[in-house]
């Protein structure tokens, strides 16, 4: 387990390295992306232009540049570009605004999904599984900028259930006041992972639902309940665990841009939609950074639920 | 023996409905089954041999089977228990083995764990308890150091020592009727031989009956009290070891017979096989299913043949072939002396 974890860590920096390398030398060479010209100003001289080069570093060559801006990202000096304030305190602002998004809506989908799913797979071919098949398909086609404006406008701004958009910390408005400002943005992103979720699991369950080791817990008379339960659901979880942790990792680093930016939650993904519309490098690394923290840490973490839940996986 | 057989099995048809057409997988099937008697059912794959073993157990029940029949357990109906009275019967009264030990233990559960939840399943007992009697149950199949092996999963087993394990959980609670179903055919011969002298043993201390389910005549001669012969669905004949052995009445069975390689007799050039192919189970010849595989046709044979007596002086002996037993007699010997359907090389 401790090689396993320090092997982790190794890989999680490399990939933090490697993202944050491409990251940087795709603004480094992009088209307009030069930010002495922007942070100039519009009618700057060129006399000006240099100046902001030397004040900011710009003129120096690219490796020392990456290595600066890595630095200053850890330390927690990095300045964004356009704004000119600190943007790692933009993220520690935003964090709890995506966590939020994230573990709720990650809960939902993973508990509506897999009970659908499961309800799906037992009536498989009746009626109540080609409407939920029907039902899956529908939500996982909705776009989420779509969906979100419509329920915003709908249930937040016209039936008034809800407050539309917006986020309010617990801290401020309480308990209440923040999970109804959650409940929409919640639903919307889970959405479509319900549909993708239910759809996996019922068609893990048909598969599971066949295997030999199913007709012998038949066979020792135990309750149709158990056999589902501890012989079938038990190995159809399995991808489920994968593609949900893989999942959980992109909304939590930020990835859920789009539910972010319809509901005004000013979390990481909106800094995230914000910056890269601005060409703004320092804010972009640093959240592209972020994700990847998370989706690899996530990453570890399925590997380990996997070897608990199959006892043929080992960690080594 | 007692005079009650212990299970009873009459005119048992189970059909299933698919999108070519009903399939008729097992087609008046009777039979009895008597206390500590091992009755061997034999037959090629699609004989309805598998499905026969299936039904009892109710593990073929689905939307789309139809059954008729009856199969009686110590008196209690099977065929139309409700799921859960014959769940109840499950694993307690009548278990079951299967064919492919590597796949027939669910991979995420410890193998004690796995039979512990039969045992509690049907006896009101606690964890502890349950595990002593896997423990013992482990060391009577011949698992060494059962005490650890009991917290393995089924990976870290061989093939032959999982399919010591379903039959330790076979047995976990004594049940009157064992059914194994091709329980060596996935196995390396000489796990074969030690599966089959552990069934054997069991026999002999806990007088369970044992109905063997197989397509090997080799593992008949060594363990069965009697033979079904199973073709197209049907039981053609049916008899005791050396009935079928040494007398055998239907065309098949010489046929069946007459493919086994034997270590006593010459080598033949080429090893006999019966010419043709089972029949579609959907579609099937009128009268004799075996017809239009037999060289030994004749006008009788599209009329139904039922399943009975024919010799006379041999009760138990049953055959659905319509010969007369003296030309039988006479027709299935093909050279010096051996049983067959065809002479050596004679389908070439």
């Amino acid at each position: 387990m401790a090689r396993f974890i320090v092997r982790r860590l190794i890989g999680m920096a490399i990939v933090m390295l490697v993202v944050s390398f491409l990251t940087f030398l795709i603004f480094f060479k992009i088209p307009g992306g030069d930010p002495a010209d922007r942070l100039a100003g519009k009618y700057a001289t060129p006399g000006q232009v240099a100046a902001v080069e030397r004040e900011w570093g710009f003129d120096k060559p690219f490796w020392i540049q990456y290595g600066n801006m890595m630095e200053k990202t850890f330390t927690g000096d990095l300045i964004s570009y356009t704004r000119q304030d600190k943007v790692v305190e933009r993220i520690i602002d935003g964090a709890p605004r995506t966590f939020s998004l994230a573990i709720g809506a990650a809960l939902i989908w993973l508990v509506l999904g897999v009970a659908l799913g499961l309800f799906s797979a037992l009536r498989a071919g009746a009626l109540s599984d080609r409407f939920l098949t029907v039902l899956a398909l529908i939500g996982i086609s909705m776009p989420v900028f779509w969906l979100g404006a419509l329920a915003n406008y709908y249930l937040g701004y016209k039936a008034g259930l809800f407050p539309d958009g917006g986020y309010v910390p617990i801290s401020e408005g309480g308990l209440w006041e923040w999970f109804k400002h959650m409940i929409l943005p919640w639903s919307v992103l889970a959405t479509l992972f319900v549909g993708v979720y239910s759809r996996v699991l019922r068609n893990q369950v048909l598969d599971t639902i066949n295997d030999d080791y199913v007709r012998t817990a038949r066979a020792k008379g135990i309750s149709e309940r158990r056999v589902m339960g501890r012989h079938v659901l038990r190995n159809s979880m399995i991808p489920i665990v994968t593609l949900w942790g893989l999942d959980f990792g992109y909304v939590l680093g930020g990835g859920a841009i789009l539910t972010e930016t319809v509901f005004d939650l000013q979390g990481v993904g909106d800094y995230f939609a914000e910056s890269i519309g601005a060409l703004d490098v320092p804010p972009v690394m640093a959240v592209v950074l972020f994700g990847a923290f998370f989706i690899v840490l996530l990453n570890g973490i399925v590997d380990i639920v996997y070897a608990a839940l199959d006892p043929r996986i080992r960690l080594s | 023996m007692s005079t009650q057989p212990l299970l009873e099995v009459d005119h048992l048809k189970v059909d299933f409905r698919t999108d070519e057409g009903l399939v008729h997988a097992v087609d008046d099937v009777s039979f009895r089954l008597g206390q500590s008697e091992v009755l061997a059912v034999v037959g090629e794959s699609g004989s309805g041999k598998s499905v026969t073993a299936m039904t009892l157990m109710g593990l073929t029940r689905s939307p789309n089977a139809r059954f008729e029949g009856s199969a009686r357990l110590r008196g209690q109906e099977l065929i139309t228990a409700s799921d859960d009275e014959l769940r109840k019967l499950r694993g307690k009264e009548i278990a079951m083995i299967f064919q492919d030990p590597m796949t027939s233990l669910n991979p995420v559960h410890r193998i004690g764990k796995q039979i512990v939840e039969q045992i509690q399943a049907h006896d009101d007992v606690s964890d502890a308890e349950a595990r002593d009697r896997v423990v013992t149950l482990l060391d009577r199949v011949g698992i060494p150091r059962s005490r650890e092996r009991i917290d393995s999963y089924p990976h870290e087993f061989s093939g032959g020592m999982r399919q010591r394990v379903m039959i330790a959980m076979a047995l976990s609670c004594d049940p009157g009727v064992l059914i194994a179903d091709e329980p060596t055919t996935a196995l390396d011969v000489t796990i074969q031989a030690q599966i089959l002298r552990e069934m054997r043993d069991l026999r002999e201390r806990t007088g369970t009956s044992i109905i063997l389910v197989t397509h090997d005549l080799g593992v008949v001669a060594d363990i069965a009290d009697r033979i079904a012969v199973m073709y197209s669905g049907r039981i053609v004949e049916t008899g005791t070891l050396d009935e079928i052995f040494y007398d055998p009445q239907h065309p098949y069975t010489w046929g069946l017979l007459g493919s086994i390689a034997r270590i006593d007799r010459p080598r033949p050039h080429r090893l006999p096989s019966i010419p043709g192919q089972p029949p579609s189970l959907i579609d099937r010849p009128e009268g004799c299913h075996f017809r239009p595989r037999c060289r030994h046709e004749f006008e009788d044979c599209p009329k139904y043949p039922e399943l009975e007596g024919r010799i006379g002086q041999a009760p138990g002996h049953d055959d659905r072939c319509w010969l007369p037993v003296e030309e039988k007699r006479d027709r299935r010997v093909v050279a010096d002396g051996q049983i067959g359907l065809e002479a050596e090389g004679a389908t070439a």
